[in-house]
């Protein structure tokens, strides 16, 4: 694409020249000049509203110097500016006066004092004294707005960020001013409160302490918090600032970081940091007593040098290939790589896998060009949706995603299973049925005859290749639903490369680190840097002392393996695979039939509860890396508070299990194992350790092309050798529904668990049916159905929701709502199940 | 106080002058029976056999300044949408809630027709093919007698497809509004008809002409301006220009209240009649209601800065009221005899400012209401003498240099507006105020006592 460069503004501010980008508004081109001008209203991310006036400049364009909002202004030729001109202050002291009117003053015992842009503007520019001795505006103090925001409009200066944040970004429009004048408040309407997923944001840009949050309410004062950027672990790898005092994580609030998050949070990650401090944390290693069955504390010297035993003797009596470690996705990539070299280089098992089963496969990630947030952002693009419903599990791509939508001309095409938040906004919002997802890309790749196909218009197929033919395509690639085979996707993915070669392809791999971990091989066949163990073992052979020589089993086939006996050792690190695997029952039956069953873990999962040594980690806020998100940029992750009793790093316990071992990873610190995998991967090679803590936007990872004499280097996977994996089409019969098992932000996991602020929030889950299919099934008062598929059945409680097309069913994971997993085969395509309404009296 | 006596109009009288209110006191003539039978809908015929250009340069050239308050050329501005951008919007601008002001409300109760045919005219003009009447809600008659108009109007096929066998076609809605003064201010008004908060927008765009209703060009005229267009299309733009002084054209329709023997709409030749005449000439509002002489008078609306005695010769001229720092505005002139307690007049008009701040902007939000309570405390006996100064200070940082047209912190006029009558009442008659403050003997005392 040509970038036109527009030729720079210049201007004059107090006197100075400067220059600025055309279409900037004045505030921010005096900002980046280093000329800062008060504001409240003015937010860089949200539509400018001038309402507070605090930021009148003078302005002269020509016609004389008249006052103006510099937040609404946009820079013009010749343009001269007086930002403190007699005239420019005495507006900035008037408008502040007016302010703190009716402000209460209760500095201090309002959790915003020390922080407060009203209470430093004032020092800065306020008149000093109050000249107002008339009554204040009283309202009651805080009321809650919602079930984690309190509002105290007496504080609330009307800015009108907080409003905008729901309407604008968030898309929830449940908070407005009501009222006029003097009594102008912000509020939530009747019976209708703030129960946004993103919330929490208004709380971090009010620029007053009117909306507090009740995590932090009271908890601590600013002077006595220390700051630091880090990297929420998520899937967008959100750049967080993590306050902590005293070794404890007080709030998180997000940073705004270009690249990635724009200083967003979702509530569900902002206010997490309640699970680090949970008194349900592992804080010892445990062993299982053999004759009670009881955990029992131990020492960790106990404790690895057993978890070595176990391995050493399963590698001695039965090869390398009897043990497997699965998981591995919410650890820092020094801790990542720490454990691929541990295991492929020391043990020599391939059996590694970060995905749980809920992925897909990862030599087609690894091959696929991989898309940037800002390549789906970009103005003029395509994006084409494969997966769920982006405000569900990848909050802050889902609010950048609709920012792009609604103001820079991306086209959406959606291809998934259900109607998703962004389906109003779509250019094009396609329902595929469960299995008939790579049917429909085919379909829309080349022309169609007849009416429709796999119910879908033949019409919209073609608005779709005509759109994608005119503008370049982001493909936002993930699973549609636990409950169809990741092949269809996959097939999908492939022929769309194929069809369109400079398409570029985002991972939507809902466990954060997962994009990471297969980046430094956490998966079979794989090796760090995206290469495969063909290409790539004697380049790491040589690094290591030693690799993998054959191709090792993947999630499935390891809980498959074990079944059958034939893994002894297995070590879930932060994996839950009775939780969190497709299968239940396979993932049971794995488990239980090894010897040993060793868990790094944080908390007491139900995959933990069957291990038989359990090793306690670190987790967010306690350690220090890299974290890699779905696009494969790598952000620096940062340390604020020990971890609880005497868990430790995962890279440290791999070291010592090294070691026990007979080995050496060669790894004494975080920075060890980044700058070792930076120097023999190619992917990692251009992501300095110190440019990672230096650049907000972190490194996105790429292989610089080979440079001249350089030593021979692994060769990264090629789209070309791969093979779209066989779809299978179960035709649709029309008797039966065809199952979707989503997922939901506030669900029954660990995290949502162990926070108090969050758990309330989590619901059971209802099977959710198109209206008419609901009403068809005469379902009862108490909306009690018998869920029936060839594996099992369940009782759910359904409810009609406009957004699941006919003849399917929808039905979230990991709620207490039922477990749709009981209905899930493995191998099957889809999952058909028949629904009866339940004579429950 | 000086009973008088309504005085009767006489039909007759001056008749022949009158542009908009000549139905006035025919009693059919808000009917359409009444309203084609002294020659409605003629000008929509006419106008339809003219090119729209044809029609804007007619409005350009017969100067037809705005009725609504600013005073803007109708046919400049309706040159300001952009071309080639559709769909056109016209917005009718009948919310009329200016303190004094209700020249509008009889336009709309006694000749619904001529607006509805002026709504034509407009829109045939600028392109637009839906028009949305937006009328204050509290104006119960004036929504009946238009709701009818627009019924028969439709059933006539007069408004809505193939207006006059044309293929002219216009959708005409009418909208009641909600109790908001501020929703007069037209880019408020076209927040309110998108269903949201009546608020004004930050200018640029100057025009909604150019970004308006939905984002698309936009006219918004005020009742009593596109009543003008049916003459204008009919007789030709001379004879409206002869009516009036250009560039004041035309007529103006004034509503005139107060302490006068007859209060009442008068409409008057635009820039020729003066304030003495249209205050005591008989034919108008009679003069004073009782002995006490006139003391000072609104000009143009709650927001304009006062006149005074001196001011009485100058004619109702747009440019000649403007020279002199103030504004016809909205056409009310509010007139107040010598008993008039100016401290509490200041104050009313001051409280209604505040109660209808739309809470934008903060020097306006906070701002008229501290001057309101200040003012408040003034009347109460528990004003001090630092409390003038601080008023016009306060009057200063959200009306830069207290002038008209006002220099403003503020986003819209609302907020300036606030201050006119203080900053004119202070100037003149400081004294009053100055009376109304308790002489503090009492602190010396204290003092005293305190050693
Ligand atoms: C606070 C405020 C209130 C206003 N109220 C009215 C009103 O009630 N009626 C009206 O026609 N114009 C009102 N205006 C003027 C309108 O904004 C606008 O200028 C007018 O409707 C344009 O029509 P015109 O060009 O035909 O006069 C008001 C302006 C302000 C600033
Ligand atoms: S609550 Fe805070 S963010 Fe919202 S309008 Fe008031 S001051 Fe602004
Ligand atoms: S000046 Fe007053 S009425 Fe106008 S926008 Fe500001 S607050 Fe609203
Ligand atoms: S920051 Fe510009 S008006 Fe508020």
């Amino acid at each position: 694409m040509t970038v036109v460069e527009s030729p720079a503004v210049r201007l004059t501010v107090d006197g100075r020249a400067i220059t600025a980008a055309p279409g900037q508004l004045l505030i921010a081109a005096c900002e980046q000049a280093g000329v800062y001008i008060p504001h409240f209203c003015y937010h860089p991310r949200m539509r400018s509203v001038g309402m507070c006036r605090m930021c009148l400049v003078e302005v002269d364009t020509g016609r004389g110097p008249a006052l103006q909002p510099s937040c609404m202004l946009p820079v013009s030729e010749g343009m001269v500016v007086e930002t403190a001109s007699d005239a420019a202050a005495r507006a900035q002291d008037g408008v502040l006066e007016f302010l703190l009117l009716n402000h209460p003053l209760d500095c201090p015992v309002c959790d915003k004092g020390g922080e407060c842009p009203l209470q430093d503007q004032t020092m800065a520019y306020g008149p000093g004294e109050s000249r107002f001795t008339e009554e204040k505006r009283h309202f009651a103090k805080p009321i809650p707005i919602s079930d984690l925001i309190l509002l105290d409009r007496e504080r609330c200066i009307l800015c009108d960020r907080c409003t905008r944040f729901a309407d604008e970004v968030a898309g929830e429009p449940l908070i407005g001013f009501q009222d006029r004048g003097s009594h102008t408040q912000v509020n939530t309407f009747p019976e209708a409160p703030f129960d946004s997923y993103f919330s929490g944001n208004t709380v971090q840009i009010c620029p007053v302490g009117a909306l507090t949050a009740r995590p932090y309410r009271f908890k601590a004062r600013p002077w006595d918090i220390s700051e630091t950027i880090s990297t929420y672990p998520n899937a967008m790898g959100d750049r967080v600032s993590v306050h902590a005092s005293r070794n404890q994580i007080l709030r998180l609030q997000g940073v705004d970081s270009e690249a990635v998050n724009h200083g967003w949070l979702s509530d569900r990650d902002r206010f997490s940091f309640e699970a680090v401090h949970s008194p349900n944390r592992l804080r010892e290693p445990m062993l299982r007593d053999e004759s009670s069955g009881e955990m029992q504390a131990v020492s960790w010297s106990s404790a690895l040098s057993l978890a070595a035993a176990a391995i050493r003797e399963a590698v001695d009596a039965h090869g390398a290939s009897s043990v497997a470690i699965l998981g591995g996705a919410g650890l820092c990539a020094e801790d990542q790589y720490a454990w691929v070299k541990l295991v492929k280089g020391i043990v020599g098992t391939d059996n590694v896998d970060a995905r749980m089963g809920d992925g897909l496969w990862a030599d087609l990630l690894c091959a696929l060009p991989r898309a940037s947030v800002a390549d789906a952002c970009h103005p003029g693009g395509a994006v084409l949706l494969i997966s769920g419903d982006l405000r569900e599990e990848f909050g802050t791509l889902y609010l950048r995603l609709r920012h792009a939508l609604l103001n820079d001309d991306v086209a959406l095409v959606e291809l998934t299973p259900l109607e998703t938040s962004l389906s109003s906004l779509a250019s094009v919002s396609l329902r595929a049925r469960p299995g008939d997802t790579a049917l429909l890309t085919e379909a829309m790749l080349s022309p169609q005859r007849g009416e429709s196909v796999a119910g879908v218009p033949t019409k919209a197929l073609a608005a779709v290749a005509s759109m994608l033919k005119r503008r370049p395509l982001t493909v936002l690639l993930g699973r549609t639903s636990l409950a169809e085979s990741p092949a269809a996707v996959e097939r999908a993915a492939i022929l769309l490369a194929r069809k369109f070669p400079q398409a570029r392809f985002l991972p939507l791999l809902r466990r954060g680190g997962t994009v990471g971990a297969l980046d430094v091989g956490m998966a079979p066949g794989l090796l760090p840097g995206r290469v495969t163990l063909a290409s790539a073992s004697d380049w790491y052979r040589s690094a290591w002392g030693a690799a993998p020589e054959a191709r090792g089993l993947g999630t499935e086939e390891v809980l498959q393996a074990a079944a059958a006996g034939k893994i002894k050792t297995l070590v879930l690190l932060g994996a839950d695979p009775v939780v969190d695997f497709p299968y239940s029952r396979l993932a049971s039956e794995g488990l239980s039939a090894v010897s040993t069953l060793i868990s790094v873990d944080l908390f007491n999962t139900a995959s933990v509860r069957r291990a038989d040594i359990v090793l306690p980690a670190a987790g967010f806020g306690e350690r220090e890396g890299t974290h890699v998100n779905v696009e494969g940029r790598a952000t620096a992750v940062t340390a604020q508070v020990t971890p609880p009793g005497v868990a430790r790093r995962d890279w440290q316990i791999a070291a010592e299990l090294a070691r026990l071992l007979g080995g050496d990873l060669g790894i004494s610190s975080p920075r060890d194992a980044w700058e070792e995998l930076a120097r023999l991967s190619p992917l990692h090679s251009g992501a300095s350790w110190e440019a990672l803590r230096t650049d907000l936007d972190g490194v996105l990872l790429q292989a610089p092309p080979p440079a001249d004499g350089e030593p021979l280097r692994p060769e990264a996977l090629r789209l070309a050798d791969l093979e779209p994996p066989e779809a299978a089409v179960v035709p649709f019969d029309g008797y039966s529904f065809r199952l979707v098992a989503d997922r939901t932000v506030y669900d029954g996991g660990t995290v949502v668990g162990n926070c108090p602020s969050l758990a309330a929030k989590a619901r059971p889950g209802r099977l959710r049916l198109n209206v008419a299919d609901y009403e068809r099934l005469g379902v009862g008062g108490d909306g009690a159905v018998v869920v029936t598929s060839s594996a099992g059945s369940l009782v759910a409680t359904a409810k009609p929701d406009d957004r699941v097309p006919p003849a399917v069913a929808a039905l979230a994971q990991n709620t207490a709502g039922g477990d749709p997993r009981l209905l899930l085969s493995p191998g099957d395509a889809v999952c058909e199940v028949r629904i009866e309404a339940a004579s429950l009296t | 106080m000086a009973r008088f006596e309504r005085r009767k109009p006489t039909p007759a009288e001056g008749l022949e002058d009158l542009i908009v209110t000549s139905r006035r006191h025919s009693p059919d003539g808000h009917t359409l029976e009444g309203y084609l039978r002294s020659g409605g809908y003629e000008a929509i015929r006419l106008a339809l056999g003219r090119s729209p250009a044809d029609v804007i340069a007619e409005v350009k050239a017969a100067s037809l300044l705005g009725r609504g308050g600013a005073g803007f050329p109708a046919g400049v501005k309706w040159g300001f949408c952009p071309p080639g951008v559709w769909p056109r919007y016209l917005v009718v601008n009948g919310d009329e809630s200016e303190p004094g002001t209700y020249k509008d409300r009889l336009l709309m109760e006694t000749d619904p027709h001529q607006l509805l045919e002026g709504c034509l005219i407009a829109a045939y003009a600028v392109g637009a093919s839906q028009c949305f009447l937006y009328v204050r809600g509290e104006m119960a008659l004036a929504q009946e007698r238009l709701a009818t108009a627009l019924n028969e109007a439709y059933a006539a096929g007069f408004v809505g497809r193939d207006i006059c066998g044309s293929d002219f076609c216009l959708d005409i809605v009418l909208h009641p509004g909600a109790g908001a003064y501020i929703v007069g201010e037209e880019t408020a008004l076209i927040e309110s008809l998108e269903g949201k908060r009546g608020m004004p927008r930050l200018k640029p765009p100057y025009f909604p002409a150019a970004i308006g209703l939905y984002g698309l060009p936009t006219i918004v005229n005020n009742v009593e301006t596109l009543s003008n267009l049916p003459f204008i299309v009919t007789h030709g733009a001379e004879a409206f220009a002869a009516r009036g002084a250009p560039p004041s054209a035309g007529t103006r329709v004034f509503a005139v209240s107060g302490h006068v023997r007859n209060p009442g709409v008068f409409e008057v030749p635009f820039g020729v009649t003066t304030f003495r005449e249209i205050i005591y000439d008989d034919r108008y509002a009679g003069g004073m209601m009782g002995e006490a002489p006139l003391k000072a008078f609104i000009p143009g609306g709650a927001s304009a800065p006062w006149f005074f005695p001196e001011h009485l010769d100058l004619p109702l001229d747009k440019a000649k009221v403007d020279a002199a720092g103030s504004m016809l505005g909205s056409g009310a002139i509010v007139v107040m005899d010598e008993t008039t307690d100016i401290p509490r007049a200041c104050h009313n008009l001051v409280r209604f400012f505040a109660r209808e701040s739309c809470g934008k902007c903060t020097p306006c939000r906070e701002g008229t209401t501290w001057l309101e309570q200040v003012l408040e405390r003034i009347l109460a006996g528990r004003g001090s003498r630092s409390d003038l100064d601080m008023l016009a200070d306060i009057c200063e940082n959200i009306s830069p240099g207290l002038r008209w047209p006002p220099r403003m912190t503020t986003i819209c006029p609302l907020g300036p507006s606030a201050v006119s009558p203080i900053s004119s009442a202070l100037e003149r008659f400081r004294s009053e105020f100055e009376a109304r403050i308790p002489v503090r003997k009492t602190l010396a005392v204290k003092a005293a006592a305190l050693r």
